[in-house]
């Protein structure tokens, strides 16, 4: 299922969206950390060193007494009570002289050097800063709960997040609403489109058009004028085919009507002999029809075609045409590939329309000579026949449907058939060739 | 009554020429423009059948070059293609009538004769002159209640007299009306019909211009 590219877009745009806005997240909350871990070990090591220096200056005493520490006074900063502990040690008996209020009780760094460490007091990690004061034997000690430089960083983070939470749905329905704007052209196409009677196959109305949508409407007017075409093609040649089927009709039954008025058994054997005739150019006629509409509607199917059977039977099947126009058919054929790829359904339609035209051409006790081989990768047939040819003015107008040859007698579409299915076929016809004899002759050749 | 017939189908020229001869015209027919062009000026016509699509052009462009040379001569339709948008092209340009194909033989010899008849200024399709009444229709006459029947060239003869009383005609142009192209010829058959007309119409009903040729005698006489 595709989804729509309203929905496509809306997510891409929401994901890449929250996706920065985490990415910033985690970027503030590691320079905040990074910050807030520099700042607040400044203080350490500020407070520690001021404590030490106090202590030297005797503005704190500080009493060797066993269990009577004194008490440090530690400066409360704003909001984070308490934050620093401040212990003093005595080098000496490694015993607690001072603390700070709320300091814990354990020592809050097991390490003996000066310097940062951090350490885990009453089950809560701490980072201390200790100072070593020789002189007076003693060990300050300031340090203050991660836990607290974790809430500090999580009270930034939380900032930014609260905000975020009620920014991005606004988001979301922003880019919603954005995109529905931005696709408007697109709606409106569909809307324009959805308009049209189906029957209407008009260029889509002029107008400025975002430049993506051109090309759409460029190919659907191309389209539109191809249908257009297609469906013109389509009306003419069936406003020729009933035309060309009324004519044969309006003789029937002119003819019918002489038979029954006539006088005399010489008129109405003649009226009857029309009425055949009449009959036979007909159904001829609907076999070219359907001929021509199956080339124009099928993919050519290619089998191997054995050509000497195929040219056979389709002689054969006129054979009876030749007898009854007293025209003799006689060929000459090479040895052909018995297995040639091509469509027999084009090539035989092909021939069979060529041949029948020449027996029709021909005078009587003419001669109809097919001859047909295969040389330099190509098929080669030609058709010669005693007829006046096709005069060279009307040789491609001969090929469109409907147009009759000079004697007038045809149907008009027989060599439209064949030249529709020769061009299917890719292969060349040449009307104006000459046979050995100087008979008008018409070529085919067939690649392969 | 001469038709020329302009009709590529050869069949249907046959057939039209055939049926239109047994229904008391004279027919002449051709398959091209040229051949009716050149059919319209050597010979004279009553009326043309002309068909729209031929092999060397449109019916239409012939009429419409009759019509702009002033010539009225009756011109009938024939096509495949009777939609009413082409019938009415067909009438613009200058037809008399108009009749689709498949047609009916008897309705094209109707709608001809009333054509023909529109064309000479009559209602009817009766003439009547001293007491004798003609149907084109029937090839029958009728006078004082008594029915008359004529062969197809007595009546031709009778019929182009009576179209115009009084006005002479020659041998040759009886003829022309009698004969298509396609037919022989007899000499002084006109006479051998005159003669028949005259014993069944009594003997002062034809009268002979001597030297020029024939007409109907005057009302009363």
């Amino acid at each position: 299922m595709t989804i729509s590219i309203r929905l496509r877009l809306f997510l891409i745009l929401a994901l890449a969206t929250g996706a920065i806005w985490l990415s910033a997240v985690l970027w503030i909350e590691t320079s905040t950390r990074a910050e807030v871990e520099r700042v607040l070990d400044a203080r350490l090591a500020e407070a520690a060193t001021m404590v030490s220096s106090l202590i030297s200056d005797h503005r704190v005493e500080v009493a060797h007494a066993a269990g009577g520490a004194i008490h440090v006074p530690m400066p409360a900063a704003g909001g984070y009570t308490r934050q620093l502990s401040c212990q003093i040690w005595s080098l000496d008996d490694d015993a607690l002289v001072g603390r700070s209020d709320g300091a814990p009780q354990a020592r809050l760094t097991a390490a003996d050097g000066a310097g940062y460490s951090e350490s885990d007091v009453e089950g809560e990690p701490w980072r201390v800063f200790t100072v070593v004061n020789p002189d007076l034997g003693v060990r300050v000690m300031v340090g203050d709960s991660i836990a607290v430089r974790d809430r500090l960083v999580r009270d930034v983070i939380e900032g930014l997040l609260l905000p975020a939470a009620i920014i991005l749905p606004l988001l979301g329905g922003l880019i919603w609403i954005s995109l529905a704007r931005g696709l408007a052209p697109l709606d409106q196409l569909a809307a324009t489109l959805r308009a049209r009677a189906p029957s209407d196959l008009s260029p889509l109305p002029q107008g400025p058009a975002p430049r993506e949508i051109r090309p759409v409407r460029r190919a659907l007017d191309t389209l539109f004028a191809r249908v257009a075409a297609a469906r013109d093609t389509e009306r003419d040649f069936t406003t020729y085919a009933a035309h060309e089927l009324k004519t044969p009709l309006a003789g029937m039954r002119t003819q019918a009507q002489v038979l029954r008025m006539a006088p005399d058994a010489e008129t109405r054997a003649a009226a009857l002999r029309a009425i055949e005739t009449s009959v036979d150019r007909t159904d001829r006629l609907v076999r070219q029809l359907l001929e021509l509409a199956e080339i124009d509607r099928e993919t050519p199917e290619q089998t191997a075609t054995d050509l000497a059977a195929l040219i056979g039977e389709t002689m054969a099947e006129l054979a009876s045409l030749a007898r009854a126009r007293e025209v003799t058919l006689e060929s000459d054929i090479a040895p052909l590939p018995a297995t040639f790829r091509t469509s027999p359904f084009l090539l035989h339609a092909a021939l069979r329309n060529l041949i029948e035209n020449a027996v029709i051409a021909s005078p009587r006790n003419g001669r109809v000579s097919v001859t047909a081989r295969h040389a330099e990768g190509a098929l080669h047939i030609d058709i010669a026949d005693d007829g006046p040819g096709i005069p060279e003015d009307q040789r491609t107008r001969m090929t469109e449907r409907f147009v009759r040859g000079p004697s007038g007698s045809g149907s008009g579409l027989g060599l439209s058939i064949v030249a529709s299915a020769v061009a299917r076929l890719n292969g060349t016809l040449d009307f104006g060739a000459r046979d050995a004899e100087g008979r008008h002759q018409i070529s085919v050749c067939l690649p392969g | 009554m001469r038709i020329l017939i302009v009709e590529d189908d050869e069949v249907l020229a046959n057939g039209l020429s055939v049926g239109l001869r047994l229904s008391g015209f004279t027919a002449d027919r051709v398959a091209t423009l040229a051949d009716a062009r050149a059919a319209l000026e050597t010979s004279d016509f009553e009326g043309m059948v002309l068909d729209i699509m031929l092999p060397d052009g449109l019916g239409l462009d012939l009429l419409g070059e009759l019509r702009a040379r002033g010539s009225a001569l009756p011109v009938l339709l024939l096509t495949a293609r009777d939609q009413v948008r082409d019938r009415v092209r067909g009438l613009d340009a200058g037809a008399d009538d108009y009749l689709g194909k498949p047609f009916d033989l008897d309705e094209l010899a109707a709608r001809l004769r009333a054509m023909l008849r529109r064309g000479e200024g009559r209602a009817s399709g009766a003439l009547r002159w001293n007491g004798l009444e003609i149907d084109p229709a029937t090839h029958t006459g009728s006078r004082d209640g008594a029915a008359l029947r004529f062969s197809r060239h007595e009546f031709a003869i009778l019929h182009a007299l009576m179209e115009h009383p009084g006005r002479v005609l020659s041998r040759a142009a009886l003829e022309d009306r009698l004969y298509g192209w396609q037919e022989e010829v007899e000499s002084n058959t006109v006479e051998v019909h005159v003669h028949k007309l005259r014993a069944k119409l009594g003997r002062g009903f034809v009268e002979t211009v001597r030297g020029l040729g024939y007409r109907v005698a005057a009302e009363g006489s």
